[in-house]
């Protein structure tokens, strides 16, 4: 039987990248300074999908919730072989904490038909790996964490291998059913050249404001608004327009999204600032090392 | 979601599999004894499984005040959804004020899970957790006693303080091996209370069909010597050089991330946020150039050398001893003086 799977990825800053000029000197990040990426696991998630589609049949949606940018992912997405994508972007998520984040993904998933939900295990910009696993509660369905491999899908059952750390364990369980991949997963594929042409002309409304915008500077409310309407209608039919949510549309509880749905807040950031109490310069000669031997077993450190 | 209590216990969860008790919930009760002490509140540790009383014992040992123990078949094997269901359970009934769960591959699967259903906050693998007050920006509130949740983010680049005010339980996950291991205290007395678990098959939507365990190749939180090698090494042959001053000095042999990628030595002996968190007595860093990844794995060790052929490496800025010179040199002159002295 064909598998209806939803993908769920994360626009990143590239936090290996972050060099001295992409912190503030308040501590905080400097976040227009560092390259945004496809969280590297979701990639792993997105491959996984596309290898069931391939070997099962079913369909593929994409999920992204960020600001108007994260549309790029969702391309790229399209690009690898995601049959449909979405951005939910509404200037309410701000200042979400998992918690909230996996309310409002819920409220997305929700309007979908699927058989299994396919999560990166943690995105490299906050390493919580918590959004998964919450967004599974949420939906009522059980979740496996760190997939390392899919063994089988099985009318309704799905079985996969995932690491507990030191060793692995193999477990089934019934659909519909939430994954966190890891890694290990998979190779992710490249983009496919014939579908880049075919979806780089992909993009949500809010893109195509911005575009007829700068088009028609002089143009009045209306005139935008039907023009923005025209060309998107346009999209549409050519299976071009990439979906974009917002809070209403999701007819989301406002209590539970944004600041008043996050538990949890910043009391402090603080750069990391590294330095050793007393140092000293060893010569690199047999008389510096070996007064320091001498020294470190002066003060027990080696016996 | 429960409502703030000031007298609310502090809960560590006491991680088993198999009824072996895990490292991290005895490394969490040094900290959260801490914890509970400055609150004045008691400190309680939560066991799931079958036939594990006698784990009760242990985590009294290591301190604490009291222990709730659900024993069921079903909590055998451990899953989410019915592990999140009767700690929610307990968690409803006795309304802690803080839940602490080792950031494990288990602690990042169950705690979501139980924050999601309590619509509580959680904070993911913290470093270190104090008490303090917050005051709000807004209306300058002052929030008294609140866990201060200390977690690198941005990829270790910055170092966030998360607070959790107006909805508790104030929960975390705590990285492995960040908190030193307390030593047991065998005349300690505490409180073992019964608890019985609401679940039945329903709850247990996985099979289990197979598991493997093998023993990690090198238990580096234990080591009280690291001696630890990076790309600098330039090659696994070279990477001899690493095991031998860790044999003469008894110690364990370890390495940066890029020299695990670079095939010089296995997974299980990485050191940094990816890998292992350490605290050795003594941390030799070799060849290492010091990425921030990789010192907030091992900048907590007593002390620290450096050898390293660029003087403008960043694991200078931790060392107690820097050694600017060929590794290749400076290593064998090491073994020379160790083997000398002792």
């Amino acid at each position: 039987m064909a598998y209806n799977c939803v993908v769920l990825i994360k626009q990143v800053p590239d936090t290996k990248r972050i060099t001295g000029q992409a912190m503030n000197e308040d501590g905080t990040v400097n976040r227009s300074a560092l390259p945004a990426i496809f969280n590297p696991e979701d990639l792993n998630a997105l491959e996984l999908a596309l290898q069931i589609k391939e070997k099962y049949g079913g369909s593929i949606t994409v999920i992204t919730m960020g600001l108007p940018a994260a549309s790029a992912v969702l391309r790229d997405s399209l690009f690898r072989g995601a049959d449909d994508a979405i951005l939910i972007t509404d200037k309410r998520c701000a200042a979400s904490d998992t918690l909230a984040t996996s309310y409002i993904l819920s409220c997305a998933v929700k309007k979908i038909e699927y058989d299994i939900v396919l999560c990166g295990r943690q995105a490299i910009d906050g390493d919580t790996a918590q959004v998964g696993p919450q967004l599974a509660e949420k939906l009522g369905v059980p979740h496996i964490t760190y997939v390392e491999e899919l063994i089988e899908l099985n009318g309704k059952t799905i079985t996969a291998r995932r690491n507990i750390g030191a060793g692995w364990q193999q477990v089934k369980a019934g659909l519909p059913v939430l994954l966190t991949v890891t890694g290990d997963a998979n190779e992710p594929r490249v983009a496919a050249a014939k579908k880049m042409m075919k979806y780089k002309n992909a993009h949500t409304p809010i893109e195509i404001e911005k575009e007829v915008k700068g088009d028609n500077p002089d143009a009045d409310d209306a005139t935008t608004k039907a023009l923005v309407e025209r060309k998107c209608s346009i999209l549409k039919e050519k299976n071009l327009l990439i979906k974009q949510w917002d809070l209403d549309f999701l007819e989301a509880d406002l209590t539970w999204c944004g600041r008043s749905g996050s538990p949890t807040k910043v009391h402090r950031i603080q750069s990391v600032v590294l330095a050793a109490k007393e140092s000293k310069n060893v010569e690199p000669n047999d008389k510096g090392i070996s007064g320091m031997i001498h020294e470190l077993i002066e003060d027990k450190i080696i016996s | 979601m429960i409502e703030v209590n000031r007298d609310g216990e502090v809960w560590v969860f006491g991680e088993q599999h198999g009824g072996r008790l895990e490292d991290t919930p005895i490394e969490l009760l040094s900290k959260a004894r801490r914890l509970a002490d400055t609150l004045g509140v008691k400190l309680t540790a939560v066991v799931l499984g079958n036939n594990v009383k006698e784990l009760a014992t242990k985590l009294i040992h290591y301190g604490a005040d009291k222990v709730y123990v659900v024993e069921h078949p079903l909590l055998r094997v451990y899953q989410a959804n019915s592990y999140a269901k009767v700690i929610y359970d307990l968690i409803h009934k006795y309304k802690p004020q803080i839940v602490l769960y080792g950031a494990t591959v288990t602690g990042r699967g169950l705690a979501p899970r139980i924050a999601s259903a309590a619509k509580a906050g959680l904070t993911a693998d913290c470093t270190d957790l104090q008490i303090g007050d917050h005051t709000t920006v807004k209306d300058k509130q002052v929030h008294k006693n609140l866990m201060f949740q200390v977690r690198p983010a941005f990829g270790g680049n910055i170092i966030a303080t998360i607070i959790n005010y107006d909805r508790w339980p104030q929960m975390a996950t705590v990285r492995e091996g960040v908190m030193p291991m307390p030593e047991p205290d065998g005349s300690r007395k505490g409180e073992i209370i019964e608890e019985k678990a609401e679940i039945s098959q329903k709850d247990l939507p996985l099979q289990i069909l197979a598991e493997h365990k093998r023993a990690k190749k090198v238990n580096l939180k234990a080591a009280r010597i690291i001696v630890a090698g990076g790309a600098g090494v330039g090659s696994k042959d070279n990477f001899q050089l690493i095991w031998d001053l860790a044999n003469c000095l008894g110690g364990a042999p370890a390495a940066s991330r890029a020299a695990v990628d670079l095939g010089f030595i296995d997974h299980d002996h990485q050191v940094g946020q990816t890998g292992t968190t350490v605290r050795p007595s003594l941390y030799i860093a070799v060849g290492i150039s010091g990425a921030i990844q990789h010192q907030a794995g091992m900048s907590q060790s007593q002390k620290i050398v450096a050898i390293n052929n660029d003087p403008d490496a960043p694991i200078f800025q931790t060392a107690h001893y820097k050694i600017v010179g060929d590794l290749n040199e400076v290593v064998p002159k090491m073994i020379k003086a160790i083997k000398e002295k002792s």
